[in-house]
């Protein structure tokens, strides 16, 4: 009779963790920070139509990095969450919290039961009535909710990132200063990137009921400039 | 609540009424309206001019002989570019205009575009069609739909009856029960690529006939500041007519009615 080979459960969480990260290191990055006028979400993406940034709902964004597939998954569940609860009770009772929550829940799921875990990383934003009330919640493949108050980067080489952003960061900063800083922050010293290979997008607190706008080419370039 | 999450073969797509009904979260029909006083709507009109369409309503709803509610609002945005009024039963209207705008946006956000014109107008026949078997009850719901073309640069107007039947109106339509009078009211002072203003005028006058014939239309009411709901809808979307202007519009539209001297 053969026995199956005995291997620890901490070797098998390593294992996982070691394939999704590696994965998800890979894929292009996204920066998300707050600027006096909402938040700021810009990430490397030379493809104009498979998204990685999108809107959820009235004022809640998501970003995601990784496997395309699996992240659009996400992003559906997450609009279907959110419409669902805004439709059964009421626009307002819809919150970040609960959906990065929910996220949470269903990435520890597949990391611990499925075969494969999700290659992604997840950011789920809210902008708020006032800057206080502004959130980033950045979920990790492994379930972990990350909840950042200024800044958040998912994806690519993130630790020299987020230092980099960490250095560059101000307080009530405006939009055009957030997003070079931003830019900078995703290409480092040694390289320079185009508008047009840029997703950038905003939830803006003046924008009205929807406060989610996609930022052009052109004006992400006039933005840099 | 978890996330709604699909086995590849049973997923809804960009449906939201779909994703209710997998959830389990669609609302049951309703029966036996007919034996029930319940609250109605009454007239709506939509008119086309040059930038797109006027939407406009009353803003009474009755229950039987009595008045139900003197500020009901009938005319609601769908989408940025599109609008529904409602006529019929308001509980189901209402429910269906929610039903329908959180259809529109779902679509909107999950595919990443927005629906045609076309493509809106025939979703909200297929929820009137769901409708039917409460419609036979008595609790009928007839809407307009009107929005602007972003591809053929136009307004459009579309009409529906209880069946779901879409019927796509060239110039100007009004429903509800001063529907008639509103409809006749606009057709003999209706012209090709009237102007913001003079559309404004006829829909406003188009109300104020129906509320003088029709006892289930409201009519203008100083006492209180409530007066209808106009909206238009053109390139730059869905926008409200402000209340003042609105007033003003009826201020001397009842002027002119005094000075013509009428005595029944």
């Amino acid at each position: 009779m053969s026995m199956p080979f005995y291997v620890a459960p901490e070797q098998v969480m390593k294992d996982r963790a070691d394939f999704a990260s590696k994965n998800v290191a890979r894929g292009r990055p996204l920066v998300a920070t707050v600027y006096d006028g909402g938040i700021l979400l810009a990430a490397e993406n030379p493809s104009k139509n498979l998204h990685k940034i999108s809107e959820i709902y009235d004022r809640i964004a998501f970003g995601g990095v990784g496997k395309y597939s699996e992240y659009d998954q996400l992003r559906q569940a997450g609009i279907r969450h959110a419409d669902i609860k805004g439709y059964q009770y009421s626009r307002e009772d819809v919150d970040a919290r609960s959906l990065a929550n929910a996220y949470g829940q269903t990435l520890t799921q597949v990391f611990t039961h499925e075969m494969k875990p999700l290659e992604v990383e997840i950011l789920v934003a809210e902008v708020g009535m006032t800057v206080e009330g502004d959130q980033l919640f950045h979920i990790v493949y492994d379930g972990t909710v990350l909840d950042e108050d200024r800044f958040t980067v998912l994806g690519g080489d993130s630790d020299a990132i987020r230092s980099r952003m960490d250095g560059a960061f101000e307080e009530g900063w405006a939009l055009g200063p957030a997003l070079k800083a931003a830019v900078g922050a995703l290409t480092g010293p040694d390289r320079t990137i185009e508008a047009t290979d840029l997703e950038v997008a905003v939830l803006e607190r003046s924008n009205g009921r929807r406060a989610f706008r996609r930022i052009g080419d052109d004006e992400t370039a006039s933005l840099l400039a | 609540m978890s996330l709604p999450t699909f086995p590849v073969g049973e997923d809804p797509g960009p449906s939201f009424s779909r994703l209710l009904k997998a959830t389990g979260h669609a609302s049951p029909r309703l029966d036996g309206g007919e034996q029930l006083e319940i609250r109605h709507g009454t007239t709506i009109v939509a008119i086309r001019y040059a930038d797109g369409v006027i939407m406009a309503g009353d803003r009474r709803a009755t229950e039987g002989y009595s008045i139900a509610h003197r500020s009901i609002e009938k005319v609601f945005p769908a989408d940025r570019h599109s609008a529904v009024s409602i006529a019929g039963a308001a509980g189901p209207a209402l429910e269906m205009v929610k039903l329908f705008q959180t259809n529109l946006e779902h679509y909107e956000k999950v595919e990443g575009v927005a629906l045609s014109l076309e493509g809106k107008a025939n979703q909200l026949g297929g929820m009137i069609r769901d409708n039917l078997p409460m419609a036979m009850q008595g609790l009928a719901v007839v809407p307009i739909f009107a929005g602007y073309d972003l591809r053929r640069q136009t307004g459009r107007i579309f009409t529906y009856d209880v069946t779901g039947g879409r019927y796509e109106e060239a110039d100007f339509h009004a429903t509800g029960s001063g529907g008639r009078d509103a409809r006749t009211t606009i057709k003999l002072a209706w012209t090709e690529g009237m102007a913001r203003d003079a559309a404004i005028e006829l829909a406003v006058q188009g109300l104020y006939e129906a509320a003088e014939e029709d006892s289930a239309t409201g009519g203008p009411d100083p006492v209180r500041g409530i007066y209808p709901t106009v909206a238009t809808v053109t390139a730059q979307g869905f926008e409200r007519v402000g209340e003042d202007e609105v007033a003003e519009r009826f201020k001397a539209l009842i002027e002119r009615k005094t000075q013509q001297g009428l005595h029944q």
